[in-house]
């Protein structure tokens, strides 16, 4: 059954107050949570307080300020600071986004940050992705082709390039996937939106020969069919792809086939 | 504790290969009620407080009669598909496939019911 409370040893507690920078006159408040699987202690909410003046303005400029002035104790992944990489995505101000693209200027109040919801968190603001990516693996995210290769390259008309535009850009952030209520409740069955926006990216290939092949293993009551096109993948893409869209997609190839 | 590789989690069994008919089904049902959910409520509401002579011939008239039985059908065979995928949601393991049974059977038993007392009252 749907579990609908935490369990005891993952609700989450007030944590500690860092004191506020001495001479600091535009100050901002900073909510994370932290978890540490070594000391046994449950999830709390640390409390920052960041000098504006001194700080870059994305979410990530104030989380990497924190971890190199305040607390060097705070865990979280970041790579790119450009949205290319997708390693910084975390839920802030109750938004799945990306902290190196997301302004803080487009917080009101304080700034809450938690990791991507419902996913097993390693430390901090590290969620487990895991099982996220072997789903992004098991549908086969590359060209599959039985015709002989070319002696150049698989050509594609430009018309047919431009089915790929608004699906190539994904870079497998998981904020998607994890601001999927359907997603929550049966992720362990249920591809989610960015691999099924993965896999239409591979069915929509005018050059992929594997299309019957790739709508036979999403066509499953769990893998495809949990999508309710609640669109919460496409509210919170911090890319501004259409996850939605493109498992309507499929879902209207699927009939396209069977009617 | 199962020595799992991530991949063969993820896979799982593997496709069921079904799902299309389903969805399939519910969105002819819902193009159906589109219709006949209206048509019932205007052919419905004239009997309405009638007494039950003029009940009876007015549903002894067959558009009333087959609009209501079909409104029976369809209806309780598009929430039958709908509950099954609200329990397949929120409701895992063997108490999935007892509460898909009961939400079945509930499902047919209505609907023979509808179509026992439309039968009743049109014949």
């Amino acid at each position: 059954m749907v579990q609908l409370t935490l369990p005891k040893n993952s609700r989450i507690r007030v944590g500690k107050t860092w004191p506020k920078p001495e001479g600091a006159k535009n100050v901002r408040k900073f909510q994370i949570y932290r978890w540490n699987p070594d000391d046994g202690e449950n999830p709390r909410v640390d409390t920052y307080f960041v000098d504006m003046d001194k700080c870059g303005p994305m979410v990530l400029d104030a989380l990497i300020k924190i971890k190199n002035e305040i607390d060097p104790t705070l865990t979280f992944r970041r790579s790119c600071r450009e949205g290319i990489c997708g390693s910084c995505a975390m839920n802030i101000d109750g938004i799945n986004t990306l902290a190196c693209i997301y302004g803080l200027d487009e917080v009101k109040g304080d700034v809450k940050i938690y990791p991507l919801p419902h996913m097993p968190v390693v430390k901090d603001l590290i969620p487990d992705l895991t099982h996220f990516y072997a789903q992004h693996a098991s549908i086969m995210p590359w060209l599959e082709t039985k015709t002989n290769r070319p002696a150049k390259e698989w050509k594609q008309s430009i018309e047919d390039r431009k089915k790929l535009d608004g699906l190539y850009e994904c870079v497998m952030c998981a904020s998607c996937s994890t601001a999927c209520p359907s997603y929550w409740w049966n992720g362990d069955r249920y591809l989610g939106p960015a691999a099924l926006l993965h896999a239409y990216r591979w069915i929509i290939d005018s050059r992929d020969e594997a299309t019957g092949e790739r709508l036979d293993q999403l066509e499953d009551p769990f893998k495809l069919y949990r999508c309710h096109t609640i669109m919460n993948c496409t509210k919170t893409c911090p890319k501004g792809l259409n996850p939605a869209k493109s498992i309507a997609e499929i879902k209207k190839m699927m009939v396209e086939r069977a009617v | 504790m199962r020595y799992l590789t991530d991949r063969k989690r993820a896979t799982g069994l593997g496709s069921a290969k079904s799902g299309v008919h389903h969805f399939w089904a519910m969105k002819v049902s819902s193009v159906a009620l589109l219709i006949l959910v209206p048509l019932f409520v205007f052919t419905f509401g004239p009997a309405l407080g009638g007494s039950y002579e003029e009940v009876t011939t007015y549903f002894a008239r067959p558009f009333p009669a087959l609009v209501a039985a079909l409104t029976f059908i369809i209806g309780w065979k598009h929430f039958n598909d709908g509950a099954q995928v609200l329990i397949e949601d929120y409701v895992h393991g063997t108490a999935q496939k007892i509460t898909l049974i009961l939400v079945t059977c509930l499902s047919y038993a209505a609907m023979a019911t509808g179509l026992f007392a439309i039968a009743k009252i049109a014949l």
